[in-house]
């Protein structure tokens, strides 16, 4: 067969007692003009897999077992020099981090001629124009091509990373997340690119995502992973119209989304299990809903369930049925409904912000004289109540982040003036401004670099209450963090360890006590679920609608993901070079828009087109 | 006989005293203890703790230093003292302090290196290598008699220190639960530091183990008096450094703006200026001041150790600047991480910042930073005594060792003991404590597999 055909791939760090096995017995096939997309959450084993393709795996993992055949032959067999040839050759490989993947001191003639020479074996003046033209097929100008890395944006970057791939004429195109770590319009071009690319190139394409509607947007056939194993795979409008393996019906169940306000989410309770678990049964037994005795003895094998629908489930089809045709109510939890939103309350609002701006000055020369301003935030009003959610849209570079700092006066703001449950804050300084800390916190968005790694988890959580409420003791400061830790969902003995010993979502919901331990009255949430997996995505989710009702928050939710935000918020605040472009109603705005930035963005969003592409998801 | 108590030696004791102190005010902490725990558990920790440990031991009894009262010249007077000071460890090392040659003699040699006039049995001069005085003296036939001596003597000394290490094994080293890689690793250690403690116990009184120097004192004896100095230099110069390095460097990169300014200003000045002149100029000024003022000085071991303080003090107000810097950037990019955010967001104190967000997170980089200082103090000061601006030339340290070895060294044949023993002695030295922070830098850093 033409294409890749993937079969039985398994790849194992060799470990004394035990083995880590990442990657256990994965088969897929990508014909030409093809794409796969390789769906799951992070740690599942997307990643290696590529890399073992590509016989680029990390030091001390092998591949175990399987065969990796390119038209017939198998690129596992090859001897590393004639796999060099293949590399970026007929099989090539763009990866997440535009960049870090550019060489910085190459310019992109350079990059791409590197390409050339190696697999066209082009030179010279026959390399450039061929470069050119490589420019020309991702819409770059041929201008860029005396152009280094720094001077070209993310997504120029990733279209010359492209480029440099595409020099090979591969046969077989792996993309690893090709567009996380990208704005969603930047994304939407991106994807656009190499869909246009797969067709007139005939390339078959490999997409590694954790983004089922970049999945549904982009691929033929989807296989959904877990870790290290396939468990479900089917053609994409067959898998999005009725899913079958309960891990992908719960990760249709948690997204958030316009239509399922007010409603408590599903939820995958659990994590991803490690790379050196031993499992007697099916590896997804212990978070499945629909789990029953033969599933924890006995591993299931994929099976055909319809043409082309392969499925490692012991569930029969019927047995699946019922829930596949009312999600979300399989178990009680998804339908307890959270209080509809605080109507609109006469009350004065929490926080009232009015023609805040942040400009920081561009210095020069030997005098590091003002030669001019960025003006990061310039004048932006808004206003938030207790017990409502702001959503702060915009995309990367828009201020959003400054704009939080700016009102926790972390960065002090040029102009402008904001108010704290009607207290002017700009007057504030010293031991005033301290006292009033209190009232407003934030959670950021990297789990990892939030919290201190040196202190455990109690004294993160007690920090604000010693600095702010020095009149409680240490014994009600310790009640107090045992009742927050129990409150967002942690074990009480969490407050003795260290924060690398938990995983992101829960680093996440302790950076969440450690904002209430001191009462406020607003909190910032600065994407807090953007470094997330979407199963634990939808319990932080819950998590904060939940406290938002128990203690009447306000929150200014910083963003880029629609979804959330139609999800989550009230009132919604789009974001733009420093200004808000537009403001409203999260229901009128998100399904009419008045600007058109706002509908570009909302346009951009991948999985725009699922009205189209499929029948939409169940549920 | 009268105590002297030296300025460095008051130091020490202080440091030693602030270090008991702590540990004793601290014993109950689990979370403080458990990392040292950890540190004693392991194989690499607990050996080179050992070796360290002996070390210290050394330095510390070299460090308790008196004066002989002279016998009375009449009686009714004034007790009059002798003007040189000792050391406890001189006292235990008599022998080797009294046992002064000629000159050169190789190790374990019964006769000088170097050939004199010597008049043989039958009344005729003759160019040879005379008998060593002490060396070997109490052998009849030094042909002969070598081998069997030197084999029963080392036998004997093994067997002492391998009875010693069992009867110490037997009271303390069989409490229960004592099974850990580290324990026997210790005991390993032990056991060798024995073997060679009474290796040396049977075999330096009657030999020259690492032979002697060009005035013939035993370099043995050497070597283990220039362990104080060297611990001195390396302690003592990096706890006079540290605090300029840590204060400044952090504040440089949390603070910034202005005060980055000044400080950067500060430490690039200080680079600039060539580091060994500016050392060199400091303590030429300081050498005349302690040489117009004899007054101030009873001995001349408290001038040799004016001098050694002098030392440390001018390496250590110029040594910050590398560590400084290195805490600069890592605190430059701390202080953007969420979590010194959201201190301040919580408005937590600058200072409290400082101390409990931002020096645990670089306290890694300060230890390997120390470690790697204190062995390059080691090294520095024997290019320091080189050029001759080290430490007193009367006080025993490596550098003054090597610097004497340095000429010899285009003897034929070659003179390499001195070296040699310098080298072993600092090798140990510096190698136990690179690898003794290893380890504590792994039990300390929370992210470390346990």
């Amino acid at each position: 067969m033409k294409g890749l055909v993937v079969d039985n791939l398994r790849v194992e760090f060799p470990g004394g007692e035990r083995s880590l096995v990442p990657v256990d017995g994965v088969s897929f096939a990508i014909g030409a003009n093809e794409c796969v997309a390789l769906l799951g959450e992070s740690g599942c084993g997307k990643s290696m897999t590529a890399l073992a393709l590509m016989r680029l795996l990390p030091e001390g993992a092998r591949v175990a077992a399987g065969h990796a055949r390119l038209d017939g032959q198998d690129l596992l067999d090859l001897s590393e020099q004639a796999m060099r040839a293949v590399r970026g050759g007929r099989l090539a490989m763009i990866f997440q981090e535009p960049m870090t993947s550019l060489n910085p001191v190459m310019t992109v003639a350079e990059q791409i001629g590197e390409a050339l020479a190696m697999h066209r074996r082009l030179t010279g003046a026959a390399a450039r124009r061929a470069a050119a033209e490589l420019l020309k097929a991702v819409d770059l100008p041929p201008e860029r091509l005396d152009a280094y890395p720094f001077q070209l944006s993310g997504g120029q970057r990733q279209r010359v990373l492209i480029a440099m791939m595409l020099a090979g004429e591969p046969e077989v195109l792996i993309a690893d997340e090709p567009t996380t770590a990208l704005d969603v319009t930047v994304q939407a071009q991106i994807l656009g690119l190499l869909d246009q690319l797969r067709r007139q190139r005939g390339m078959g394409l490999l997409l590694i995502t954790h983004d089922l509607d970049v999945a549904r947007d982009m691929a033929d056939r989807v296989a959904v992973m877990y870790a290290g194993e396939i468990v479900e795979s089917a053609p994409r409008d067959r898998l999005y119209a009725s899913p079958r393996h309960p891990y992908t019906r719960k990760l249709f169940a948690v997204l958030p989304r316009l239509d399922r306000r007010g409603e408590r989410l599903d939820s995958l309770p659990g994590r991803v299990p490690p790379a050196d678990a031993v499992f007697p049964g099916c590896r997804f037994a212990e978070r499945c809903p629909n789990v029953f005795a033969r599933c924890r003895t006995e591993a299931p094998a994929a099976r055909e369930v319809a043409p082309g629908h392969w499925l490692r489930c012991h569930l029969e089809p019927e047995e699946g049925r019922p829930a596949a045709a009312n999600p979300g109510s399989g178990d009680v939890v998804a339908s307890v409904l959270t209080p509809a939103p605080t109507p609109p309350s006469v009350e004065s609002p929490v926080l009232e912000v009015r023609d805040l701006a942040v400009h920081f000055p561009i210095r020069k020369g030997l005098l590091r004289r003002v030669a001019g301003r960025i003006k990061a935030v310039d004048g932006v009003s808004l206003s938030i109540r207790s017990g409502e959610t702001l959503a702060l849209v915009g995309e990367s570079g828009c201020g959003k982040t400054t704009l939080a700092r700016a009102v926790l006066r972390l960065i002090e703001p040029t102009a402008g003036e904001s108010w704290l449950d009607g207290e002017a804050l700009g007057p504030l300084r010293g031991e005033a401004l301290r006292r009033k800390r209190a009232k407003m916190q934030i959670v950021f968005q990297d789990p990892f670099s939030s919290l201190n790694p040196r202190l455990r988890v109690g004294e993160i959580v007690e920090e604000g209450m010693a600095a702010l409420l020095p009149e409680l003791d240490a014994r009600t400061r310790r009640d107090r963090a045992r009742s927050l830790i129990d409150q967002v969902g942690l074990p009480l003995d969490a407050l003795d360890r260290y924060p690398h010993e938990f995983s992101g979502g829960q680093r996440q919901r302790i950076a969440i006590a450690r904002a209430l331990a001191v009462e406020p009255r607003l909190l910032i949430l600065d994407e807090p679920t953007s470094a997330l997996d979407v199963s634990v995505q939808a319990q932080i989710l819950n998590l904060l609608a939940d406290l938002q009702v128990r203690h009447g928050l306000a929150y200014l939710f910083i963003t880029h993901n629609l979804s959330v935000v139609g999800y989550l918020a009230s009132q919604v605040a789009v974001m733009r070079a420093g200004r808000i472009v537009e403001t409203g109603e999260t229901r009128t705005l998100l399904t009419n828009p008045r600007e058109d930035y706002t509908r570009t963005l909302l346009e951009s969003a991948p999985g725009r087109n699922r009205t189209r592409a499929g029948t939409g998801v169940a549920g | 006989m009268k105590p002297v108590i030296l300025w460095s030696d008051a130091l020490l004791f202080l440091m030693l005293a602030v270090i008991l102190l702590l540990v004793w005010l601290l014993r109950d902490q689990e979370s403080l203890r458990a990392p040292w725990r950890r540190v004693m558990r392991g194989r690499m920790g607990a050996a080179s703790a050992v070796i360290l440990a002996v070390y210290v031991g050394i330095g510390l009894l070299d460090s308790l230093h008196y004066v002989e009262r002279l016998p009375d010249a009449e009686p009714g007077q004034a007790a009059q003292y002798s003007g040189e000071v000792r050391s406890a460890l001189d006292a235990l090392l008599t022998p080797l302090r009294e046992q002064v040659e000629k000159t050169y003699s190789a190790p374990f040699a019964t006769h000088l290196y170097v050939k004199e006039a010597v008049t043989g049995p039958d009344g005729v001069d003759i160019r040879d290598y005379p008998r060593l005085r002490h060396g070997g003296a109490h052998l009849v036939d030094p042909v002969a008699g070598f081998w069997p001596d030197v084999t029963w003597r080392g036998l004997l000394g093994l067997l002492g220190g391998g009875v010693a290490w069992g009867l110490l094994w037997l009271t303390l080293g069989r409490s229960p639960g004592s099974a850990s890689p580290g324990r026997s690793a210790m005991w390993t250690t032990l056991l060798a530091m024995f073997c060679v403690t009474g290796l040396l116990v049977a075999l330096a009184p009657h030999y020259h183990v690492f032979g002697t120097d060009k005035v013939g004192q035993d370099v043995l004896y050497l070597s283990l008096k220039s362990i104080r100095t060297g611990l001195m230099i390396g302690t003592l110069t990096t706890l006079i450094m540290l605090p300029f390095a840590l204060t400044l460097g952090i504040a440089a990169g949390y603070f910034g703006g202005f005060i980055d300014d000044v400080i950067q200003y500060l430490y690039t000045t200080l680079n600039s200026i060539p580091g060994v002149l500016l050392i060199a100029a400091a303590v030429l000024v300081v050498q005349v001041q302690i040489e117009t003022h004899p007054q101030w000085f009873e001995t001349a071991a408290a001038r040799g150790d004016a001098r050694l303080l002098a030392l440390c003090a001018i390496l250590g107000l110029t040594g910050w600047t590398g560590l400084a810097r290195l805490l600069r950037g890592e605190a430059l990019k701390l202080r953007e991480l969420e979590f010194v955010q959201a201190a301040r967001a919580f408005g937590v104190r600058h200072a409290r910042i400082l101390a409990r967000h931002l020096l645990p997170n670089v306290m890694h980089l300060v230890l390997i930073a120390l470690v790697i200082d204190f062995s390059g103090l080691v090294l520095a000061e024997a290019v320091l005594s080189y050029v001759g601006v080290g430490v007193d030339p009367g006080m025993n340290s490596f550098g003054n060792m090597i610097n004497g070895a340095r000429l010899e060294l285009a003897r034929e044949p070659v003179v390499w003991w001195q070296l040699a023993a310098a080298f072993v002695f600092m090798f140990a030295l510096v190698l136990s404590a690179n690898l003794f922070a290893d380890s504590v830098r792994e039990a300390l850093d929370p992210k470390a597999k346990k």
